[in-house]
């Protein structure tokens, strides 16, 4: 359940964060209140606790009683997950944007690309190769939150653990419960340092030629 | 009427306080290859990054064969696609090969299939010597070929206009000539060329006229003989000194 979760969840954030990073990107005064919308999302997902979101929509949409509304608890699980992450990963593709030396969109530019033409061809290939060992940081802490929707009903690893201690009053079954997110984690963990170390042992090839 | 290649009228600019252009006037014909020379922070570089629209200006106008560039509601990437420019420290795309950095113009902004694209960028890739190189990406090249292939990646777009941003000032010495000869190629092809730069030789071989900036104007302009023969202003004078001092003359 948690993995199903944390595949949902990731294939939303992603676009999501990558298309509100690039909203936030868009130049001139005429896209002023599009960025401003994009920063007050940002602000107030990273600001509100993760807990909260999935208590009020987990809880709070399916009260509302109307009936387009889906009262899945999985479903609700996978948009609070998603709208949370979506802030965190979008200033992580920022932060790769603006890690972009300017003369780079400049060069670009100076061909003629618009700017949404250098930021597919030019900014967002090298930002999206910079930020991927944060990404997967986040993809990381994202995988662990996936145990806070079991506070809705939604019976996930930590939430079967609970069931399962208060059956037999044996703290064992939280020990596989950890050990279940640990084996999952452990080795993502492991996948982010070994792309950073490619990465590192790539841009030194470069240099030394 | 015939149009000048470029016209550039009065044109002021400012970094805040700091006024950097202060009135330039300056025009060029078709095939025509001027260089303005000048100490760095005289505003050799801002007017050309302007020419290009890269920096908005503060006053006066820009004219491209005719056409007012700096008037209001127009189509910035039209006109940059009729204007080239090379910098000083490449700014190739890292990500990209050779061929990728030079065709990627011509596919998305001309429109040019890719065989149309690769077929033409392989021509002018063969003409500057760089035809072994197609597949490498730009850190593998050395300073002389990445400049290189950020000359051929300019002129993919068939430029009317190639605006050149002091291109050898971030080589090593021994890796000027390549790139200087491949300008000097460009020059006898007809391209009509706005060059900054501090290689008075190379101002002297290809320049039709030289322009002496100082302190955001074009203080003394003429033909490079005349120039660096005899200058009239005391201040291109002592600039000129300066270089010779330097041993770069």
């Amino acid at each position: 359940m948690n993995v199903k979760l944390f595949l949902t969840a990731e294939a939303i954030i992603l676009p999501a964060a990558l298309f509100l990073a690039v909203l936030r990107s868009l130049p001139g005064p005429v896209f002023f209140p599009i960025r401003a919308l994009a920063i007050v999302y940002a602000d107030l997902f990273r600001g509100l606790p993760t807990i909260l979101v999935i208590f009020m929509l987990g809880f709070g949409m399916p009260a509302l009683g109307l009936s387009w509304i889906p009262d899945s608890q999985f479903f609700w699980a996978v948009v609070a997950l998603s709208l949370v992450y979506t802030a965190y990963v979008s200033e992580v593709y920022r932060a790769g944007i603006e890690s972009v030396h300017p003369s780079q969109e400049a060069a670009a530019r100076s061909l003629g690309l618009t700017h949404l033409q250098s930021l597919h061809h030019v900014v967002l290939p090298q930002a999206v190769r910079r930020v991927v060992p944060p990404l997967l940081n986040d993809f990381i802490g994202l995988q662990k939150d996936t145990a806070l929707v079991g506070a809705l009903g939604v019976v996930e690893a930590f939430r079967q653990a609970q069931i399962d201690q208060a059956a037999t009053f044996n703290g064992t079954p939280y020990l596989v419960a950890g050990t279940l997110f640990v084996a999952i984690t452990i080795p993502l963990a492991r996948f982010t340092d070994w792309l950073i170390a490619r990465d590192r042992r790539r841009l030194q090839a470069g240099r030394l030629a | 009427m015939t149009s000048d290649a470029l016209r550039i009228e009065d044109v002021h600019k400012s970094f805040g306080k700091l006024e950097v252009l202060r009135g330039i006037d300056l025009a060029l014909a078709e095939h025509e290859v001027v260089c303005l020379i000048g100490a760095s922070g005289s505003g050799k570089s801002t007017l050309l990054r302007c020419v290009n629209l890269l920096e908005p200006i503060d006053a006066g106008r820009i004219l491209v064969r005719g056409e007012d560039v700096t008037a209001p509601g127009i189509d910035v990437n039209r006109v940059r696609r009729r204007i080239g420019i090379v910098f000083q420290a490449f700014n190739l795309f890292p990500h990209m090969t050779v061929l990728e950095n030079v065709t990627l113009g011509p596919r998305k902004v001309l429109g040019l299939s890719k065989s149309r694209a690769v077929e033409e960028a392989d021509r002018l890739l063969e003409r500057f010597g760089l035809a072994d190189k197609r597949t490498e990406y730009p850190d593998r090249l050395s300073g002389g070929q990445q400049q290189r292939v950020a000359i051929v990646r300019a002129i993919a777009m068939q430029p009317e206009l190639l605006l050149l941003d002091e291109v050898t000032s971030a080589l090593d010495p021994e890796l000027v000539s390549e790139v200087l000869d491949a300008i000097r190629e460009l020059a006898e092809g007809g391209m009509t060329m706005l060059i900054a730069t501090h290689e008075m030789g190379f101002a002297r071989d290809v320049a039709s006229r030289v322009c002496f900036i100082h302190e955001g104007r074009i203080l003394e302009e003429g033909p490079p003989a005349e120039i660096f023969a005899a200058p009239k202003e005391e201040r291109t004078r002592q600039f000129l000194q300066r270089i010779v001092a330097a041993g770069r003359m």
